[in-house]
C-alpha cells in the first residue's frame, strides 16, 4: 500500500480545512448555538421533557447528526471536485495509487473534519444545556460511522458533479429536508400515526434515533436496526465508490 | 540503446466511435529525448495521458521499464513524471507545499533537501514559500516541472512545455530538459514548436491522425526528407524561362533576377551540374549562388499534408 500517498492526500485536505479555519469551524458553530436559542430556548420552554429527557438536551444528538451529515458531505465532495474542476486531479490519476488509497485519504480526512466539528458542536452544546452520555463506545461508534459513511457519499457526490449547482444540489435538496424530518428536532411519536409510518422510510431517521439512544438510552426506532442502516449504507457507498474507480466514472475517458 | 517505452498496437477510441489512437507502435530508448510533433488533435496528449494512465487505452499494449502499464501500474507510475499542457496548480498552496506533496503522492519519503535542490535548478527556490497564485506564467511552468520531478522519475513527459512561454524561458526551460537528459533521464516532449524539436530532440515522431507516421533520428529524418533550394542570382534579369534550362524543379523568380532549383538530396544525381552547363550554353551569366535546406517545419508540413 502507497501510505506516503495516503497521508500526503490526507494531510493536504487537513491543511485546507486549516486554510479555511473560519469557514470550517466558527460557521457550523454559530449555526448550531443559532438552533439551541431557537429550539431549545423558544419551543423548549413549551416542551418540557421527551422520554425523561429535557427538550434541549434531547435536540443535541440531532444536531450534532446534522453538523456531522452536511459537513461530512460538505467535505469530502468539495475535496474531491475542486481538484477535478481546476484540473490538479490529473496528478493524483497518474500517480501510483489504487483508488481504495485516494478514497483513505480525501474521505478520512472529510470524516476526520467531520467529527472534529461533531466534537465542537458537542462540547458547544454542553454550554447550554445538561448532556449526559449513557454508552460512550456505542456513541463513538456511530459518530465515526455517520462521518464515515457520508464522507464516502460527499466523495461519491464530488464525482458524479460536473457544475457547482450539481455539487449543492443533493445536500440541500434530498440531506437538509431528511435530516430535518428525521426526527432531528423531536420524536417521532409526536407525530400523527400516518407521518409516523412514512418517516420510517427516511434513512436519517435511524441514525439519529441510534445516536439519540447512545446519549439517553431513548429512540424511535431500535439500536440493532439503526446499527443495521448505518452498516447497509457504508456498504452500498464502498460499492459505489468500487464500481467509479473500477469504470473511472468522471475520471477517466 | 535500451527501450525504456515499448508500446504496441496502442490504440484508443472513444464511445462516440472517435479514433484517437490507431494502432501506435514505438520504441524509445534509455536517456532519449524524444519528440512528438503532430497537428491539434492528432493523438499527441491521449498517447501520453495512456502511458501515464490518465486514459485507458481499447487496444494494443505499453510498457515502461519492462513493466505493463496496465497491470503493473504501481512500478511503471513511480517511474513517469508528467507535465501536463494547462497550467494546473493549487493557487493557495505554496511552491514547497504543492512540490511535497507530489512527491509524497508517488510514494517517496520527504525529502525536503531533494524538493529544494529541484526548486534551485529551476530557479524556484526564492520563491519557495510564495503562494503559487502570487507567481508569473512562467514560474507556474516550472513549478509544474518541479512537481513532475519531486519524485526522481527516470521517464519525464513534458505535453507542450513552451505554450505560453516567452523566447527566453522556453529557452532556459530547454537548458532545464538538457541537464535531466544528462542526468539519465528520458524526456518525451510534444511540441507545436518545430524549433524546439529541432533544437533538443534525438528522435522525432510525427503523428497525425491518431496514426505514427515516422519516428527517425532527427538528422538521419532531416537528410533523409530534406530537400534543398538553390537559388541562383542572375547578373541581368531574364523575362521567361529559356527553353533549354526547360528542366523539372527550375523556376524563375517573379522579378526574372534569380533562378530558383529545388532539388532531392537523396539522388544519385541532383542535376546542379548540368543546369550550371545549361547556363553557361545559353550564355547566362550567374552573379551569385545559395542553398537552403528544408526546416524541419517543412518537412513535418509535407508530411501532415501527405498523410492527408
Amino acid at each position: 500500500m502507497n501510505l506516503y500517498a495516503v497521508k500526503s492526500i490526507y494531510l493536504f485536505e487537513m491543511h485546507r480545512a486549516w486554510r479555511t479555519i473560519l469557514q470550517s469551524v466558527v460557521s457550523p458553530v454559530i449555526s448550531t448555538s443559532l438552533y439551541f436559542i431557537v429550539f431549545g430556548a423558544a419551543i423548549g420552554s413549551r416542551i418540557n421533557t421527551i422520554d425523561g429527557v429535557s427538550y434541549g438536551a434531547y435536540i443535541v444528538p440531532g444536531l450534532i447528526m446534522l453538523t456531522l451529515l452536511q459537513q461530512s458531505i460538505a467535505a469530502a465532495s468539495f475535496g474531491i471536485y475542486f481538484p477535478k474542476f481546476i484540473g490538479t486531479i490529473y496528478e493524483v490519476l497518474s500517480a501510483p495509487v489504487s483508488f481504495l488509497e485516494i478514497v483513505l485519504g480525501y474521505v478520512g480526512a472529510a470524516a476526520t473534519k467531520s467529527i472534529i466539528l461533531g466534537t465542537i458542536i458537542l462540547i458547544t452544546a454542553t454550554f447550554f444545556v445538561h448532556v449526559r452520555i449513557d454508552h460512550p463506545f456505542w456513541m463513538v461508534l456511530f459518530f465515526a460511522l455517520t462521518a464515515i459513511s457520508f464522507s464516502l457519499f460527499g466523495f461519491i457526490i464530488g464525482i458524479w458533479a460536473d457544475t457547482f449547482e450539481k455539487l449543492q444540489l443533493i445536500p440541500l435538496l434530498i440531506v437538509t429536508p431528511l435530516v430535518f424530518l428525521g426526527g432531528s428536532f423531536y420524536s417521532i411519536r409526536m407525530l400523527p400515526p400516518f407521518w409516523q409510518t412514512v418517516t420510517l422510510f427516511n434513512p436519517v431517521l435511524y441514525l439519529i434515533s441510534g445516536f439519540r439512544w447512545s446519549f439517553y438510552e431513548v429512540s424511535d426506532v431500535g439500536v440493532a436496526v439503526s446499527l443495521a442502516m448505518i452498516l447497509v449504507f457504508l456498504a452500498i457507498c464502498l460499492g459505489l465508490v468500487w464500481w467509479i474507480f473500477k469504470t473511472g466514472y468522471r475520471l477517466k475517458s | 540503446m535500451d527501450p525504456v517505452i515499448a508500446i504496441s498496437g496502442l490504440s484508443k477510441t472513444y464511445e462516440d466511435g472517435y479514433e484517437a489512437l490507431k494502432s501506435v507502435d514505438l520504441t524509445i530508448g534509455k536517456g532519449e529525448i524524444f519528440a512528438l510533433l503532430g497537428p491539434n488533435g492528432a493523438g499527441k496528449t491521449t498517447l501520453i495521458s495512456i502511458l501515464c494512465g490518465l486514459v485507458k487505452p481499447t487496444g494494443g499494449s505499453a510498457t515502461v521499464g519492462g513493466y505493463d502499464i496496465v497491470h503493473d501500474y504501481r512500478k511503471t507510475r513511480s517511474m513517469i513524471g508528467l507535465v501536463p499542457q494547462e497550467l494546473t496548480t493549487d493557487q493557495f498552496e505554496t511552491v514547497f507545499a504543492t512540490t511535497s506533496f507530489s512527491r509524497g503522492l508517488f510514494g517517496r519519503p520527504a525529502k525536503p533537501d531533494y524538493i529544494d535542490q529541484v526548486l534551485t535548478d529551476l530557479s524556484l527556490i526564492d520563491r519557495r514559500d510564495n503562494k503559487i497564485m502570487t507567481l508569473s506564467g512562467g514560474m507556474k511552468r516550472r513549478v509544474m516541472i518541479a512537481k513532475a520531478l519531486a519524485h526522481e522519475p527516470t521517464v519525464l513527459f513534458l505535453d507542450e512545455p513552451s505554450a505560453g512561454v516567452d523566447v527566453e524561458l522556453r529557452k532556459g526551460m530547454w537548458d532545464v530538459v538538457r541537464r535531466l537528459r544528462d542526468s539519465g533521464v528520458t524526456i518525451i516532449l510534444t511540441t507545436h514548436y518545430i524549433e524546439e524539436a529541432e533544437e533538443m530532440a534525438d528522435r522525432i515522431g510525427v503523428i497525425s491522425k491518431g496514426e505514427l507516421m515516422l519516428a527517425e533520428e532527427k538528422h538521419a529524418l532531416m537528410a533523409k526528407l530534406g530537400r534543398k533550394t538553390l537559388t541562383i542570382q542572375l547578373q541581368e534579369p531574364l523575362e521567361a524561362l529559356p527553353d533549354q534550362l526547360g528542366k523539372d524543379g527550375l523556376e524563375l523568380a517573379e522579378d526574372g533576377t534569380a533562378l530558383v532549383y529545388e532539388y532531392d538530396t537523396r539522388s544519385e544525381r541532383t542535376g546542379i551540374g548540368a543546369l550550371i552547363a545549361d547556363l553557361n550554353r545559353a550564355d547566362i551569366r550567374v552573379k551569385d549562388l545559395d542553398t537552403k535546406q528544408s526546416s524541419l517545419e517543412e518537412i513535418f508540413v509535407r508530411l501532415v499534408r501527405e498523410g492527408q
